[in-house]
């Protein structure tokens, strides 16, 4: 019953938080309510007994990933976005698609698994396990991980870098 | 106990919350965010199914989900920059060119 409750809790603030950086105009509104909402999720990976994941939730997407974002937002001068107007068809086609797949997604999944039940805390991730799964089982994917975040360094450091000032003799580029 | 569908119905609003972020949103760091949302949803019903089958995998893909999430912001942002430079703007609506 606590842990419904906790689930229940914080299941709103994630919806709360996803619902807001919907409805902000401002670039760091909406940064600031995706924070919450990944607080939030690091919340439930706790009461899922993923104990690690959360860690890693909070440090990487709410630390190091949001931060990035909020530097951009800062670095860029975003001011609030202006408001356009909508197509009518979409509005019109739109919101009755988006509620007939929410409720049969709802329909689907109540159905469907709604005799399996995840007890908390049967299934805890500790991180000796984890690291054990990572570095034996998982280890050519790592690896190739660690290749791609090499290549994504060196892309975003070259994407981002100053364009250098034209030199008196091109180098036979076409302009 | 918690049921699963519980969580899944959970990830789908996440990421439901994230597609239409990313249809409506004009910002493309707004926009941007709402992929990341998207990545958090599917992560939510990973860490769910994992612990339904006390299988720990699920949780070992969460975290390869992260690795790309974070050199997908990293490259996105710097491209973001690179778009901002030279259009000086960051309305999609105003970027329709793929010419720099």
């Amino acid at each position: 019953m606590l842990h419904l409750g906790l689930f229940l809790i914080f299941g709103l603030v994630c919806v709360a938080g996803a619902v807001n950086l919907l409805v902000q105009r401002h670039p760091i509104n909406s940064a600031l309510s995706l924070v919450v909402v990944m607080g939030a999720l690091a919340a439930e990976y706790l009461l899922l007994g993923a104990e690690f994941v959360a860690a890693v939730q909070v440090i990487v997407y709410a630390g190091a990933i949001m931060v990035l974002f909020v530097f951009v937002i800062m670095l860029l001068n975003a001011g609030e976005e202006e408001r356009t107007r909508g197509s009518h068809v979409a509005l019109l086609i739109g919101v009755p698609g988006l509620l007939l797949g929410v409720i049969t997604m709802t329909w689907v999944l109540l159905k469907r698994s709604g005799t399996l039940e995840v007890s908390i805390g049967s299934l805890p991730g500790p991180p000796k396990v984890l690291g054990w799964l990572l570095f034996h089982d998982f280890l050519l994917p790592f690896e190739v991980t660690s290749i791609l975040v090499l290549i994504a360094i060196m892309g975003a450091v070259v994407l981002a870098s100053r364009p250098e000032t034209p030199q008196p003799a091109p180098r036979g580029r076409a302009q | 106990m918690i049921p699963l569908s519980f969580y899944l119905i959970l990830s789908g609003i996440l990421f439901a919350c994230g597609v239409a972020g990313f249809l409506i949103k004009r910002n493309i760091i707004t926009i941007f965010m709402s992929i990341e949302l998207m990545l958090n949803g599917v992560n939510l019903s990973f860490v769910a199914f994992a612990a339904q089958w006390h299988e720990l995998r699920g949780q070992i893909f969460v975290f390869f989900v992260m690795v790309v999430a974070a050199a997908e912001a990293a490259v996105g942002l710097a491209i973001i920059i690179a778009v901002y430079r030279t259009r000086e703007t960051l309305n999609v609506d105003q970027v329709n060119l793929l010419k720099l």
